[in-house]
């Protein structure tokens, strides 16, 4: 069979498009943030995000090697094998060592892909060592953030409740009249991803949050966390985050949940150790106010200590 | 015997009777019943397309312009329940209605009243669903998948759990009429072995259908409960769970996806040999991947839900199931590429399409299997990256084989021969449109657009407005369908030959085109060398 040759130069070819598709694919994936033009997936900005963005790169470039190989055969096939080009028909229709080749060198391809995926996955269910705590509850439709403990010490009283800024909520009304591209935070446009208030939370802390719903399904999803997880009302999901980088991360629910299921956008903020340990005793303080958010009762959190040495 | 009982219903069997309601409404002729499900399933096609045209008009651009969120969420569940239940699966049905019995030489379906029944039992489904738009209450806008609690919160619930519940009947009928009919109406020589791939295809799939469809039903009949008669098995207050929903609607609802693309499978099977005129590459190795891809879907639902927080050992068997599914499915590709490779092809709009469909459907395969690894699903769950994937394999996977079935079959439908420069023009424009709209919806997902809103941030605006462009342009492409459709029927001038195509191997092709009201009252004596399969050692 003449398949051979064609294999190798489907690999040579194959390499030529990867490299010149990586430079284009992978360039501007450093930013966490959606942009325009943007082709894949983000980075992200925490210890684990960046193993889904590996391995949907190498999944990427598996599928895309197999695919040129599989669409290069079949493109020389309908070449070379026309009819007006005077091809007879052969009449085999069979080939065992092909079939079993070909049958052989995907199983070796998966199981590598199923390793990597494996590991990915194990570490991302290891929710241990945690020195934060972040209770997340998804509302019709807005977001519920209560700061559980942090670094072994309960945090007293601190949660609110955190949905669509003002702007794009009145930009985004049927016939508003208003223009999508003037809701801007400085020079980044935030349309449908800002929120009254943010998440707030310390960079290189390996926080971990735990996510309930009080009406329907939610799903919160951060890209720069690398994962979303659905919340869900009656059950208690965990996941955890390392934030590698201070700065803004902008993201959405991901669960279809009613009618403004798009306009309950996710906005965290990561700050120093030092500036988050400030903002966070600013909070407590301002929670010693009798009109502080009730604490809904889904998790069993440690019963609000007096925590005078925090801050 | 069964087919002498059907010989006894007919006082003229050499003739459709003439009165219109005689013909059509009390219809028990397989090929006049297979004609009605596929007019069904275009009508639903282009009523879920306009239901899409609305999505992609609403996506044009940033900001609300066109109509309520609430409005959009009706369309987008409409628009998935039409198409998989409207317009998919009732055109194969109809193919299989149409094609089975002339293809394993059997005089009619083995249960020709129950097939009447299961085919007009879906207008009445449909109008009962589609009729929610109007009223008061508005129709189901908690996705086709009805998660609850939100799908409780809707008041159509009853009319489309009513709705489902006709169709998950009909279907099951037309299985068991399928599973009947080739397991014992096949003319003596028809060895399992030496049937078409298209009905081994359907052979399974009609299995598939009825273990899962009564799971469907179930599921929406716990639905139903819970909102109305006050049961809690999926309201976490009264001790039940939403995830056990979820588990029961993806034990249907993966079977369902191989559902709508193994018979798909078969006919790319019967159409690429025929096009290259040489026979299929491993046969037996293609009949035993549709079995195997059939038995892993059973073991595969979670897939769906690794962002619901299952356990970490759940997700690892999900995900290595998942990923054992490529392996049935590349053999299939590989042997399509290797049945061209050697040939003598030609290319006629159904062969065209047939490989557009290997092309395409093996895009859609490579982006299902990236979002079988769990941590990168965990990006890309929910979002357009999933929209994209799954148009992948349904429109230029799914959609892409029926109308290639139709092409093919068409001139033994009709006995005339279709325009083959406005059914290139057809294709042409489909599979140039079809990538303008859904391959930068990859980009959108990756970038974290999330499905299933109605308007979005200005990052997201440019792919999205090349992707409404691509949507308007691949539904107007389809009118030319209607177009080549309606000419052959009625206008085309060229009468097709009992074989129409010169590669074309099996029974259907022994028979005078158009096939006449009743075929194969007497089985046919078969001769191997007539099948595309006939010698078992292949």
């Amino acid at each position: 069979m003449t398949s051979g040759s064609i294999r190798h130069h489907g690999i040579r070819r194959a390499f030529t498009t990867l490299t010149i598709g990586a430079l284009a694919l992978f360039g501007g994936a450093a930013q966490a943030n959606p942009h325009s033009w943007q082709l894949n997936l983000t980075r992200g900005a925490s210890t684990w995000s960046p193993v889904p963005y590996h391995l949907n790169n190498i999944s990427l470039a598996v599928c895309t090697v197999i695919g040129l190989l599989v669409f290069g055969a079949m493109f020389v096939a309908m070449f070379r094998f026309r009819k007006s080009r005077g091809a007879v028909a052969e009449k085999w229709s069979h080939n065992t060592m092909v079939e079993v080749v070909w049958t052989t060198i995907p199983v070796l391809i998966l199981i590598t892909l199923a390793w990597l995926a494996t590991t990915g996955v194990s570490s991302w269910a290891d929710t241990t060592g945690s020195q934060m705590t972040v209770k997340v509850t998804g509302y019709q439709w807005k977001w519920r953030y209560d700061y559980v403990d942090y670094l072994g010490k309960p945090v007293a009283k601190v949660g609110f409740m955190s949905k669509l800024d003002q702007q794009s909520d009145d930009t985004r009304q049927l016939d508003s009249g208003m223009d999508p591209y003037a809701v801007k935070v400085g020079d980044e446009n935030t349309y449908l991803l800002n929120v009254d208030k943010p998440l707030v939370v310390p960079v290189d802390t390996k926080i971990r949050f735990v996510i309930t719903s009080g009406d329907v399904i939610h799903s919160w999803w951060v890209p720069a966390t690398g994962w979303k997880i659905d919340a869900i009302p009656g059950i208690v999901n965990s996941a955890w985050a390392n934030f590698t980088t201070p700065g803004t991360y902008r993201g959405q629910c991901a669960e279809l949940c009613g009618q403004d299921h798009g306009f309950m956008p996710i906005v965290v903020v990561v700050k120093s150790k030092a500036d988050f340990a400030s903002w966070l005793a600013a909070q407590e303080a301002a929670s010693g106010a009798p009109a502080a958010a009730p604490q809904t009762a889904q998790v069993a959190a440690p019963a609000p200590v007096p925590a005078g040495g925090q801050g | 015997m069964s087919y002498a009982a059907t010989h006894d219903q007919h006082d003229d069997h050499h003739g459709a009777p003439k009165s219109f309601f005689q013909r059509w409404c009390m219809s028990t002729n397989h090929k006049d019943i297979g004609t009605l499900y596929l007019i069904f399933a275009l009508t639903m096609f282009f009523i879920g397309g306009s239901f899409a045209m609305g999505i992609r008009a609403e996506l044009f651009k940033p900001g609300l312009q066109l109509m309520q969120p609430y409005f959009f969420n009706e369309l987008t569940t409409m628009h998935a329940l039409v198409m998989i239940f409207g317009a998919i699966m009732p055109a194969f049905v109809g193919l299989g209605n149409w094609m089975i019995p002339l293809m394993v030489g059997a005089p009619d379906m083995a249960l020709p009243r129950m097939n009447n029944l299961s085919f007009w039992i879906l207008p009445f489904a449909f109008i009962l669903m589609l009729s929610t738009l109007f009223l008061p209450g508005g129709g189901p806008a908690g996705g086709w998948t009805m998660y609850p609690p939100l799908s409780l919160q809707s008041n159509s619930l009853a009319y489309v759990v009513f709705a489902i519940h006709l169709m998950g009947i009909s279907s099951i009928m037309g299985a068991i009429n399928i599973i009947a009919t080739i397991l014992n109406m096949r003319a003596p020589g028809m060895d399992l072995m030496k049937m078409p791939v298209f009905v081994w295809s359907w052979l399974i799939t009609a299995f598939l259908l009825i273990a899962v469809m009564p799971a469907l039903a179930g599921a929406v009949t716990m639905l139903l409960t819970d909102k109305y008669f006050g049961t809690n098995f999926f309201n976490p207050g009264g001790g039940g769970d939403p995830v056990l929903y979820q588990h029961i609607f993806w034990f249907f609802g993966h079977p369902e996806v191989y559902i709508m693309i193994l018979p798909a499978f078969g006919i790319i099977s019967e159409i690429v040999p025929t096009f290259a005129r040489k026979p299929i590459f491993g046969y037996k190795a293609m009949v035993f991947a549709i079995a195997c891809i059939a038995f892993l879907s059973f073991i595969v639902w979670a897939h769906h839900m690794f962002a619901v927080g299952l356990p970490l050992g759940a997700e690892i068997f999900f995900m290595y199931a998942t990923m054992l599914i490529s392996v049935p499915t590349g053999v299939k590709v590989f042997n399509w590429v290797a049945t061209m490779w050697g040939g003598s092809m030609t290319f006629e709009t159904p062969m065209l399409f047939s490989i557009a469909f290997i092309i395409l459907f093996t895009i859609g395969g490579f982006s299902g299997l990236m979002m079988a690894l769990v941590p990168a699903d965990f990006q890309y769950h929910d979002t357009y990256f999933i929209v994209a994937h799954f148009h992948y394999v349904l429109v230029t996977g799914a959609l892409f084989a029926i109308i290639a079935a139709a092409y093919y079959w068409m001139p033994k439908w009709t006995g005339n021969m279709y325009s083959e420069f406005w059914g290139k023009v057809h294709f042409w424009c489909s599979v140039v449109f079809v990538n303008v709209l859904f391959f930068p919806q990859h980009f959108l997902g990756l970038a974290g657009m999330p499905r299933r809103i109605p308007d979005y941030n200005v990052a997201f605006a440019n792919f999205n407005m090349i992707s409404s462009i691509g949507g308007f342009l691949f539904g107007a492409s389809q009118l030319i369908f209607v177009g080549v459709l309606i000419h052959a029927v009625w206008g085309s001038k060229k009468k097709a030959t009992d074989r129409v195509w010169e590669g074309a191997k099996g029974l259907e092709w022994t028979v005078p085109s158009p096939a006449p009201f009743h075929t194969f009252e007497v089985p046919p004596v078969i001769h191997d060398d007539e099948l595309a399969h006939g010698h078992a050692d292949q």
